[in-house]
């Protein structure tokens, strides 16, 4: 069993590493329904946030609200509602396209698991292979398994960390339908991403960060390109 | 719910395994080595020296046990799958149990290996009380794996992890090697001494009864960053 939430509130969230400021009080919020981008160079805060939205990381200070809840006093249930896809893909190599997927359905309570992941499978495009092991494939079938891994038990918010890292333009257009069908669904989407050609469009929201703060927050974004040299130039 | 994801992810585990040997390889490579070794530079003219097998029998599983913690957790750290399994809605202490019961599956494989050898090369009646020896390996294997499984888990990350892995793991474990060893060498005694095989065995359950659960209260906290 999962919660649901309409909203997502992330308030005054910090997170210090010893000395050194990974995030220094972020706040913005999503509603349902929507692809928010964390918009920022290497080193910005886009993967710790990502963390901790998606428990594994905690906040220093600051709180984050999934609708009325809060991370801490409901794990479990709040990570049934999380689906995520990380830089690496979260995959076992050894095992096949439908173990994997298989696998993270039973973890995520689907209540069948191997329907679910042959349903994935066609999703991907990728039934033929689907008894291949995941280690035969190329960077651009892992990332659309992995995908498909991050949904598969039909997660609320949907955390994505450089998304389109070594896909061919292929795989880049079915990942960006993908994420569009998901808006329509209600998903709450937030992607953290360096390509911007990429996220025009898709953006319902853009979060700008530098050394772990908000430099800019944009609703309906567009010539993110041009803002985004702007921003990222300009002296603090 | 608990007890099943515990089992999705040892099967998950002995799948990864079973398909690619890597580290029960590795591990009975090891650990046959390094009986080997002792072999050559203690038994002298046929002549093993006393109680020695179970010294050495509980060396070799210790080093090759820590050969497995590591490989096992460094698999999960290469994709980050680790991670994914943090991410499940699942309770965490369910994904140690999985991972633990995992450790100990694969170091029971190696010891019945390693048992025929031992006690070959160093003469010693390992087979004679088959249900005690089984309970001392069993006792043994869970509790140095419980502190291993939670200590591997939190060095995933770790850049020295390979050398501070045994470190931190070597000094808590001593009892559950000492316990293991005065256990095993009471078995082979030429009148076995039931009491004394019952006192180490009882120490050995406590052991494993106090680091099973110390892991299982810290696993969550520990994990998340």
């Amino acid at each position: 069993m999962s919660l649901d939430f309409e909203t997502l509130s992330v308030e005054d969230v910090s997170r210090h590493f010893g000395r050194r400021r990974a995030l220094s009080r972020v706040s913005f919020q999503v509603q349902r329904g929507s692809v928010l981008g964390l918009l920022g160079p290497n080193g910005a805060g886009k993967s710790t946030m990502l963390g901790i939205l998606g428990t594994l990381q905690r906040a220093t200070s600051g709180r984050v609200r999934y609708g009325s809840h809060e991370a801490g006093s409901h794990s479990a249930t709040l990570r049934a509602a999380i689906g995520v896809l990380g830089h690496d893909l979260f995959l076992y190599p050894e095992l096949t396209a439908r173990e994997n997927l298989a696998f993270f359905a039973a973890l995520g309570g689907v209540p069948d698991p191997g329907g679910a992941a042959a349903t994935s499978l066609e999703r991907a495009g990728l039934a033929d292979r689907g008894d291949d092991q995941v280690g035969s494939f190329s960077r651009g079938m892992r990332q659309r398994v992995a995908l498909e891994r991050a949904l598969i038990h039909s997660p609320r918010l949907v955390l994505l960390d450089e998304p389109f890292t070594g896909l061919d333009d292929a795989s880049t257009g079915v990942l960006v339908s993908r994420l569009r069908g998901l808006r329509d669904e209600g998903a709450i989407v937030i992607l953290a991403t360096h390509d911007l050609d990429l996220a025009e469009g898709l953006l319902d929201h853009a979060v700008f960060l530098r050394d772990g703060r908000v430099v800019e927050s944009l609703a309906r974004p567009d010539a993110l390109r041009a803002r985004y040299r702007a921003l990222m130039t300009r002296s603090v | 719910m608990f007890a099943r994801s515990a089992w999705l992810v040892l099967r998950k585990d002995l799948t990864v395994e079973v398909r690619s040997l890597e580290i029960a390889l590795t591990t009975l490579f090891f650990a046959v080595s390094a009986v080997m070794v002792f072999a050559f530079a203690l038994v002298r003219e046929g002549r093993p020296p006393e109680d020695g097998a179970a010294g050495i029998l509980w060396i070799a599983i210790a080093f090759a046990g820590t050969l497995a913690l590591g490989r096992t957790f460094e698999r999960e750290r290469q994709s980050e799958t680790l991670r994914a399994l943090m991410l499940a809605p699942v309770p965490r202490p369910a994904i140690y149990v999985g991972k633990l019961l995992g450790i100990i599956v694969l170091l029971l494989g190696a010891e019945l290996a390693l048992l025929p050898l031992v006690a070959f090369l160093f003469q010693a009646p390992l087979f004679a009380h088959p249900f005690w020896l089984a309970a001392i390996l069993i006792g043994g294997t869970t509790g140095f794996a419980a502190v291993g499984t939670l200590f591997a888990a939190m060095l995933v990350r770790a850049r020295s992890r390979d050398v501070l892995l045994p470190v931190l793991l070597y000094p808590i474990t001593v009892p559950v090697i000492i316990a293991g060893v005065r256990a095993t060498a009471a078995l082979l005694q030429p009148e076995l001494d039931v009491a004394m095989v019952r006192f180490w065995l009882a120490l050995l359950v406590s052991f494993d009864v106090v680091f099973v659960t110390l892991a299982l209260w810290t696993f969550e906290p520990l994990m998340t960053d």
